[in-house]
């Protein structure tokens, strides 16, 4: 994408904060909610001869999402320390992964506006976050809780063009990361954290021009706002024979501007060397397969999937495979129902608006799967009608009743037997003499009218489809 | 029985049977290291608690209840380990005031074991260091000599021992600093294979190197401490899951047909002429027994010294950036702490905390690391490290067990090479390959020079192979010239 003759080149690294029950090398809980200091042992706040042993389960979750992202896994990666100080960085170094990064060379596939975008994944290496520095004026108090939480770090190759690219990349890796329960994905919570790197360069430079870190940028609508701000920014500078300074900016969403952090030449020397209290890690190749094997089947293959096997619009696919929990529901009503588009219909529309006013997540849907599919083949059974399937559905909502139980307590039976619905017609037919003869004459507007009063006669139960029939005939 | 002079199993034994009760036998130290420990300044914190910890014990035995094989055992720890409620300085001002929330692995497998702590024991300030000089808390005096240095860096210990204030000590060994003190002071000291021991609690010097060991009066004594503190702890990822061998029962001084390997490179040194006597008397005290001496080489050793002072100075900056005065330990006093640049309280904090060697060795390792240099330094320190590890595993396809000096001369005066840091760490130029190798290593007394100091065997095995090296121990303890001869100032 060209702007003003210029083209963007950016690349995203993306902290993925491991969802697991203890830090990355203690047992020390990960909670949320703990009071301050509480997630704390000897180990997470590096106190003298403590020692760091990396967790199992945040390595399993590592080599998933480097599977699901396409990447070869090596066999023995290798820890260092990176080395700086700060007051939230407890031992004076963040254990990560340097050189020899666990996941590396892999790819993620998307649509923007339609169109397909690869973007490559260099690497996603895992490393410790540090704590939280709340600071209050003159004085600064830390909390530790964060310090030890698992992260994985993945990074994108320059390979985004456009704040739009940019913005669903990163949702992309979001949906990946939830699919496969290895992080909640919440962005206010800090679970997920982008930096963007960006800069720009004329239309068919083959050389990049110098690069800008926007970081910790905390939704998706501002990575994509920040990136457009800073192509902008860098644009007027490079146009006004200003060079680009290298620098880390942050995003300031109130006044809609990337701002100045530090620049280059505040940049730390790191001295990364391979951290002696750990081995390196080996990761067999059964653990590789026991992995894979155990991979969900990822969005955009399950959208595929459900285009091909269960004929469904590529909009429809595309929005139930947007969570996995979404999927699983949509997939257990049609199970149920065995009418796929049905399914769809009443999980896109119904499902989803009740749930956004209710501020619910598919989880919590009173409705299960099971009995919304039940009620859906009651419609094509033809015991009830879409009209009273709503007032079904809705009572369904309320009780979490079953619809059969439902139909049958409120007597929401549909009336498919034509001698019941004829004696119904003949009524209706009986006191409305004038309306009979006026169709006769030729209103046959007043057909309509017909159709309403037997409805109405029949509490909304009676088949329509009989009913139009029958009336045809006796109107004839 | 005469407690001073008595054995950690001796002591246990007692205990168990109630033929002493622990609280007698911690009255007797306590005693000891409060008449003595004045000329030695080897005691840095002492336990208040010891009696009532040995009373306690009692109780418990009284109750048929078994309270472990060191039931008793009065064990005086260097600083270096944590130690829960009991201040743990590692020697250095920046820790001046600190108490573990926590005991180190090996100290809670101690304690489990039955001994009783009497206190923490001096040593160089964060083990760095090979006369106990740098210590913040003064010099710790050779009971053999006081105006010589006990080495260092577990000098304390050594000289603790030596003097009979406790049973048994713990020390820590990086490039030497359990062996070399050990020699300087005429007792058995072990460094044993990386991995063995578990370093959970263990103030860290160097990480790749440090290992926990015995500081003990004889070669049993060791064997059995060595039972209790080795072995695999999930608190450690480089601990080794092998089982620990039942070195203590195994003993036997027997080394008919067992191959001693000399170093050549060991051997062409400049030695104190009282070295080079007493290792000459080994070989032919195990000749005599049967053992079959052959020649061995491990060229790279020649640069051990500044490998070690590479890797070792390199991970000990990183090692040591959390004293920063954020968290524990000391802070530099500021009028108006919030008008202070985070740079300013870091520099001023950690200027004040840390000795002259220590600022020393982690400006060094600072350097080793340095984008640009780390190549030149940090990375080719390692490759010649393997190097040297090679050439001794190739060494011991020939050999059971190396014997070496452990020093070039015994125990120098206090203040002699304090000003001059590159003769201090040519100290450490028999001692550091063991660690860069990750081999067991020990030191037993052997000899006396004419100035009656004591001068120590160092014997060197391959990976886990502890029990051969302890054997040769036992071997050359049953026939050495200095058995039962001890420092005059007890």
């Amino acid at each position: 994408m060209s702007y003003r003759g210029y083209e963007a080149v950016i690349g995203i690294e993306i902290h993925v904060q491991l969802s697991t029950q203890s830090k990355i090398f203690s047992a020390d809980s990960t909670s949320f909610e703990a009071g301050d200091n509480e997630n704390t042992s000897p180990i997470s706040v590096g106190m003298p001869g403590s020692l760091p042993v990396v967790n199992k389960k945040a390595v399993e979750y590592s080599i998933k999402t480097g599977l699901a992202l396409g990447c070869d896994i090596r066999r023995k990666s290798v820890f260092a320390r990176k080395n700086y100080f700060y007051p939230d960085l407890p031992k004076g170094y963040q254990i990560s992964q340097y050189d020899q990064p666990l996941c590396e060379n892999g790819s993620v596939t998307f649509k923007v506006d339609g169109v397909e975008k690869t973007v490559s994944i260099t690497r996603a290496h895992m490393e410790e976050d540090a704590g939280k520095s709340n600071h209050h004026g003159d004085y600064t108090l830390i909390n530790y809780n964060r310090a030890g939480i698992p992260l994985l770090e993945v990074v994108s190759g320059p390979d985004i063009r456009s704040p739009a690219e940019a913005a669903e990349y990163a949702r992309t890796i979001r949906q990946i990361v939830r699919y496969l329960d290895v992080c909640d994905g919440n962005l206010e919570e800090g679970s997920l954290r982008c930096d963007c790197n960006v800069s720009v360069r004329k239309m068919g430079d083959p050389n990049f021009g110098t690069k800008v870190e926007i970081k910790n940028i905390n939704s998706f609508r501002f990575v994509e706002k920040a990136i457009e701000f800073e192509i902008e920014r860098q644009i007027d500078a490079v146009e006004r024979g200003e060079k680009i300074i290298q620098e880390t900016r942050l995003w300031d969403p109130d006044k809609n501007r990337t701002f100045s952090m530090r620049t280059k030449e505040d940049a730390q020397d790191y001295r990364y060397f391979p951290d002696p209290d750990l081995l390196p890690l080996t990761v067999s190749e059964a653990m590789i397969e026991q992995y894979r094997k155990e991979l969900p089947e990822l969005p955009i293959a399950r959208a595929k999937r459900f285009q091909e096997e269960h004929a469904l619009p590529e909009y429809d696919a595309t929005v139930l495979t947007t969570e996995k929990d979404l999927a699983d529901y949509y997939e257990e009503t049609a199970k149920e129902s065995n009418n796929f588009k049905a399914s769809s219909n009443w999980v896109m529309t119904e499902i989803l608006r009740e749930l956004k006013e209710a501020n619910k997540s598919i989880k919590d849907s009173p409705v299960r799967p099971k009995q919304l599919g039940q009620m859906i083949a009651m419609i094509d059974k033809g015991a009830i009608s879409g009209k009273i399937a709503k007032t079904v559905f809705q009572e369904m909502w309320q009780t979490g009743k079953e619809p059969a139980v439902i139909v049958k307590e409120k007597g929401l039976v549909q009336i498919s037997d034509p001698g019941a619905i004829e004696k119904i017609v003949e009524e209706v037919l009986a006191a409305n003499t004038k309306n009979v003869e006026e169709y006769k004459l030729g209103k046959k507007a007043v057909f309509g009218f017909f159709v309403g009063a037997v409805m109405k006669a029949s509490k909304g139960q009676a088949n329509p489809e009989l009913v139009n029939k029958i009336l045809q005939e006796k109107l004839k | 029985m005469d407690l001073t002079f008595a054995s950690i199993s001796d002591i246990a034994e007692a205990v168990q049977n109630k033929k002493v009760s622990a609280k007698e036998v911690a009255e007797h130290f306590a005693k000891r290291i409060a008449t003595l420990d004045e000329k030695l300044n080897s005691f840095t914190t002492k336990n208040d608690q010891a009696i009532k910890d040995a009373e306690a014990l009692d109780t418990r035995i009284a109750k048929g209840e078994n309270v472990g094989p060191l039931a008793g055992v009065p064990f005086g720890i260097k600083e270096m380990f944590c130690t829960k409620g009991l201040k743990t300085t590692a020697g250095s001002k920046i820790l001046e005031n600190f108490v573990p929330p926590y005991d180190a692995t090996v100290v809670a497998r101690l304690k489990a074991a039955g001994i009783v702590v009497m206190g923490k024991l001096n040593q160089d300030e964060f083990a760095m260091g090979s006369s106990n000089e740098t210590s913040f808390h003064g010099p710790t005096k050779n009971p053999w000599k006081l105006d010589c240095v006990p080495g260092g860096s577990s000098g304390g210990s050594a000289a603790a021992q030596a003097a009979r204030l406790v049973a048994g000590t713990l020390g820590t060994d990086t490039g030497g600093s359990i062996r070399q003190p050990a020699s300087f002071c005429g007792i058995v000291g072990v460094k044993p294979t990386y991995g063995r021991v578990s370093r959970y609690g263990i103030i860290a010097y160097a990480s790749s190197l440090d290992q926990a060991g015995p500081m003990v009066s004889s070669v049993k004594d060791a064997a059995l401490t060595m039972e209790v503190i080795s072995g695999f702890d999930s608190f450690d990822s480089t601990t080794t899951q092998r089982p620990v061998p039942a070195w203590s029962k195994n003993l036997k001084s027997d080394v008919k047909g067992m191959k001693i390997g000399l170093m050549k490179e060991y051997m062409s040194g400049s030695l104190h002429p009282d070295v080079q006597k007493t290792v000459e008397n080994s070989i032919e005290t195990l000749k005599k027994m049967g053992a079959e001496i052959v020649e061995v080489s491990v060229p790279m050793s020649e640069f051990a010294v500044p490998v070690y002072y590479l890797i070792a100075a390199s991970e000990a900056s990183s090692n040591l950036a959390r004293y920063d005065g954020v968290k524990y330990g000391h802070r530099a006093e500021f009028k108006n702490l919030s008008a202070v640049e985070l740079e300013t309280f870091y520099g001023k904090t950690r200027g004040e905390g840390f000795g002259k060697e220590v600022k020393r060795r982690i400006m060094l390792g600072t350097y080793c690391l340095s984008s640009g240099y780390y190549d030149a330094y940090y990375n080719k320190a390692g490759q010649v490290r393997r190097l040297i590890m090679n050439e001794y595993l190739e060494a011991f396809k020939k050999c059971d067990v190396i014997l070496s000096p452990v020093t070039t001369a015994p125990a120098f005066k206090i203040g002699e090479r304090i000003s001059d840091p590159l003769t201090m760490y040519l100290n450490d130029i028999f001692t550091t390959s063991t660690n860069l190798a990750g081999l067991p290593g020990m030191s037993v007394p052997f000899g006396l020079s004419q100035e009656n100091l004591p001068i120590g065997i160092q014997l060197t095995a391959s990976h886990f192979e502890e029990q051969k090296m302890l054997d040769v121990a036992f071997a050359l303890e049953s026939a050495s010239p200095v058995k039962g001869k001890n420092p005059h100032v007890i």
